[in-house]
């Protein structure tokens, strides 16, 4: 289609980019992030490799036209890798004069800005709280600004169709999608067969759909208004099979992955709360694999059914959010005491209390470790990409299992909503994760201990001559009686602590990718990996010595970071939180870092980092 | 399952030392599950029994069954997740009136709702006795307890009529000590495919002794008991001489036998009637009233697991079977060479 299009009518010139940044940016109502997940979509098939970051406010629908209802949608897409959504905008599509104004001071210098001129009336000015039109007065002088018609031409173009305005003006963002599928030169059948099966059994509605991207791509064609169209040519991706990933749909398929490795019934036990709710959405598709979910009454109950499941022999999981944890942590002491397989994930998000639902943040970490009464020590790991969440939720299963013991996987509102291509893994290869339950009932001890990893025996309700009762009490050595004995509580404490601190035998040894050592390594974990990956190259490309150490597991920590860490003269650990890695990192291995902390609801832009590095490395 | 089990009350003792106080109404419930328990032909491997905390949810401790001892006020939720994760099992609730209506009123009530199907044994003795001595949510309004002082001011649920509330398809009502009945209600309860909820007298002799003397005295309470028996007339008295019929604004009243008075002139008792006479059961208590005891409401509604199962086979006939490798395969994907 692309091609065939750009062949006909004058030859405008193709201009060639390695990389692209695009935020589309509406109102509530006007469909922003669908459009921008099927640029994605679209995106993803013509073979680039991306990142994207959604951003959109926790009113459904705020008042129409306000700053407060703008939602943005942001896509970089390269034709090497991208490791994160891009720091600044190269175009920018203002649906109406409050998205423009919200999205316009992150725009790139001499940026495209594409408007839909009929949305800037006086109304639509003054809501968005503009004295006279920005179009007019010259404030964009010094961006690209195209002024087009979107809500008229596409009127236009659905006006043999036999519906309502208000329906036609909803495709309006069709139109503009379509402008931007032409402007880069993206493949449109993509949205074309989505279109179909979305709106299945609306022939009206297929059609006007249909009608207005088609129109938006031929009206960038044939208007003379844009000088150039880009293409960025395909990535050049390690050789497998992908597709385009978010981290929710990559939990959920994690967790699925795992269930069906370990032979087990996937339980979640879940309420819904931003910006967790996706998973349960995902998961509750699953129901031909024999996935339960249970959307319980609150975060409460949402545990502890997770907690009865496990209790019963299901892969148990429950996901939430801060607040969530905060209301579940009860039942993790239970799950620690009663040593039950559990993975809780905790989509981070704003706070504290409500804070900003919709906004990311990375600062639950000292939560997840600590925020328990008394001696409760938990597994912690993290996920770093959208991707990358299918191997954390997979890993964060294989520990809780052969552990028994619940583990804490820490993913954000950045993560889970954002997408990237992913390279599927083989599912053969896949390890094997699958834990026996106990059968034997010759001198059977509920709380026994692998010498190994010190797991008690998993002995499920059903199996004869195994009857025994767990519970929050402290528990006897072996027995797993009642006990108050006093020598015998602090020997179940240092139990618990051991069995949770004989993990880092089960993971992998601390691995930087750069140098062996040096002068600085930047040190990160969970959704820093893009922006600190990006910044770090850029800064090696430019000959610095500099290397770069992502967490995986955060309790335990690997058995070598502090070694690593002596061998490099600096430590940078960049979070979006007040520095609580950095305070764990302090604390374990008493040596000075520079920690670099930002907390406005946002990634880091990779350029953040890199002037940090560079402003580290020139005061030495 | 065919050959019948051979199972005793010894079976379902646990070795654990029982520690409540002595006299506690609660060893007369342990005894009476002792007792229904190798009756009802359920393996023993497959009865849970969940409790939360309190006195009573010391009770999985000391029957031979797998058994959870959870948290305050959430057995409700951790029973539905062993319900769900295994439907075969025989799940039961051990709970009290601090327990499960005032800390854990919010799952309580969503248990009843969704149907879960487990039995609850609700020990209401209206008072907190392992916290030693506060008013709870089911203690009479002007209690003098170690936290009210100057008498309780704090209005108290009626647990059945709450559970009605909550549209319970089964609930019913025993005593403590009047164990016949007791064992009568739990066997009823476990026959029951839904959620079960019992709310059981159960006399605290440290802390609120006598609660519920009219009910539990042998001397007193066949005067004060009203014995529901799905068909048959409200009846009650020592010599079967009184009965509730219902006035001419659909009040009830307490009517003798006898003088042109029959038993055809009252209610009977329709397990399945509408909820209305269901809360007016509940409602009645001494002194005005008798007490009803036995089942109250018993309807028949899908069980959530049931549903659960039911949709989950549904979706696997209409899909297919799950494929992992489809899974991660089926969307979009494309080819890097």
């Amino acid at each position: 289609m692309a091609t065939e299009a750009s062949s006909k009518k004058r030859k405008r010139k193709a201009k060639r980019l390695d990389r692209a940044v695009i935020r589309f940016a509406g109102d509530s109502g006007d469909g922003m992030q669908l459009t921008g997940m099927q640029f994605t979509a679209a995106t993803a098939a013509a073979g680039n490799d991306l990142a994207t970051l959604p951003d959109f406010p926790a009113e459904i629908r705020a008042p129409a036209g306000t700053l407060a209802g703008v939602s943005g949608f942001q896509i970089q897409f390269a034709s090497d890798a991208v490791f994160t959504p891009g720091d600044r905008p190269d175009v920018l599509v203002a649906m109406n004069p409050a998205a423009l104004r919200a999205n316009i001071p992150e725009l790139n210098p001499s940026g495209i800005v594409i408007v839909n001129a009929d949305a800037f009336k006086d109304g639509d000015l003054r809501k968005a709280g503009y004295k006279a039109s920005p179009l007019d007065d010259g404030s964009l002088d010094g961006y690209q600004l195209f002024k087009v018609e979107l809500t008229r031409l596409t009127r236009a173009a659905l006006k043999d169709l036999d519906l309502p305005t208000q329906a036609i003006d909803r495709c309006k963002n069709f139109f503009a999608l379509g402008m931007m599928y032409h402007l880069y030169q993206r493949p449109i059948d993509v949205t074309l067969v989505w279109i179909d099966r979305k709106f299945a059994g609306k022939e009206q509605l297929i059609q006007a759909n249909r009608l207005a991207l088609k129109a938006g791509y031929a009206y960038c064609e044939a208007t003379e208004q844009f000088a150039s169209f880009y293409e960025v040519p395909a990535a050049r991706l390690e050789p497998g099979t992908y597709r385009n990933v978010s981290g929710h749909q990559a939990l959920a398929l994690g967790f699925v992955a795992a269930a069906d490795r370990s032979n087990l019934k996937l339980f979640q036990g879940s309420y819904p709360i931003t910006p967790a709710s996706d998973l349960l959405h995902e998961l509750s598709v699953f129901k031909n694999f024999g996935v339960v979910t249970f959307q319980a009454e609150d975060e409460i109950a949402a545990i502890g059914a997770a907690v009865g499941a496990s209790f019963s022999g299901a892969l148990a999981i429950t996901s939430t959010s801060g607040p969530g944890m905060s209301l579940k942590s009860e039942f993790i002491s239970l799950a620690i005491m009663v040593e039950l397989p559990l993975v809780i994930v905790d989509v981070q998000r704003a706070g504290p209390s409500t804070g900003m639902p919709t906004k990311t943040e990375q600062a639950d970490l000292l939560q997840a470790m600590y925020g328990r009464f008394a001696e409760a020590p938990c597994i912690v790991i993290s996920a770093s990409t959208p991707a990358d969440s299918f191997d954390a939720a997979y890993e964060a299963c294989r520990l809780t299992l052969k552990h028994m013991t619940p583990v804490i996987l820490l993913s954000d509102g950045f993560i889970a909503n954002g997408a990237e291509p992913w390279k599927l893994p083989e599912v053969d290869n896949l390890p094997d994760i699958s834990v026996p339950y106990h059968r034997e009932t010759e001198s059977f001890l509920p709380y026994s201990r692998d010498p190994q990893t010190l797991a008690r025996p998993w002995a499920i309700p059903g199996t004869p001559g195994l009857e025994h009762r767990v519970g929050g009490l402290e528990k006897s050595e072996g027995s797993g009686d009642v006990s108050y004995d006093p020598i015998n509580h602090e020997r179940m404490v240092h139990l618990r602590a051991e069995k949770v601190a004989r993990v880092a035998d089960d993971i992998p040894l601390a691995e930087p990718i750069g140098d062996r050592s040096g002068d600085l390594l930047v040190i990160g974990w969970g959704s820093t990996y893009g922006a600190i990956t990006s910044a770090v190259r850029r800064a090696r490309a430019d000959g610095k010595n500099v290397s770069q150490l992502h967490l995986r597991h955060l309790n335990p920590l690997p058995r070598n970071l502090g070694e690593v860490m002596e061998r490099f003269k600096q430590i940078l650990v960049p979070e979006i939180n007040l520095g609580q890695l950095s305070l764990m990192l302090k604390a374990r291995f008493v040596r000075p870092l520079i920690a670099y902390n930002k907390v406005q609801g946002s990634p880091f832009a990779s350029e953040e980092i890199l002037n940090k590095i560079d402003e580290i490395l020139e005061a030495r | 399952m065919d050959s019948p089990l051979k199972l005793t009350k010894k079976d379902f003792a646990s070795d654990q030392e029982v520690r409540w106080c002595p006299g506690c109404g609660d060893y007369a419930i342990l005894s009476a599950a002792q007792q229904v328990f190798p009756e009802l032909g359920v393996p023993r491997e497959k009865f849970v029994i969940v409790s939360g905390i309190g006195c009573s949810s010391r009770f999985p401790y000391y029957m031979k069954t797998f058994g959870f001892h959870t948290i305050h006020g959430r057995a409700p939720s951790v029973a539905t997740g062993i319900k769900l994760g295994n439907p075969e099992l025989s799940v039961w609730i051990v709970t009290g009136d601090g327990d499960s209506l005032s800390i854990g009123g919010n799952h309580i009530i969503h248990l009843l709702r969704r149907n879960v199907d487990v039995n609850v044994m609700l020990f209401d003795n209206r008072i907190y006795g392992l916290t030693k001595g506060q008013y709870s949510p089911t203690s009479e309004v002007g209690k003098r307890t170690k936290s009210t002082p100057f008498g309780s001011i704090d209005r108290p649920f009626n647990p059945a009529a709450l559970a009605l509330g909550a549209n319970a398809t089964f609930v019913a009502r025993s005593v403590d000590v009047y164990s016949t009945h007791l064992r009568q209600v739990m066997k009823e309860a476990y026959g029951h495919r839904g959620t079960s909820f019992m709310q059981i007298f159960q006399n605290c002799n440290i802390f609120n002794d006598g609660a519920f003397e009219s009910i539990r005295d042998k001397g007193l309470r066949e005067d004060n008991l009203l014995l529901l028996r799905h068909g048959d007339p409200l009846v009650f008295g020592k010599n079967q001489d009184r009965g509730i019929r219902l006035s001419g604004c659909n009040q009830p009243e307490i009517v003798e036998l006898g003088g042109g008075v029959t038993e055809k002139d009252l209610l009977r008792h329709d397990e399945t009637g509408p909820i209305g006479y269901a809360a007016m059961l509940a409602e009645m208590q001494p002194p005005h009233w008798p007490m009803p005891i036995g089942v109250i409401r018993r309807i028949q509604a899908p069980s959530f697991d049931d549903a659960m199962t039911q949709q989950i086979a549904e979706v696997t006939t209409s899909r297919g079977k799950g494929n992992l490798r489809d899974a991660l395969y089926s969307r979009n994907t494309w080819k890097v060479e």
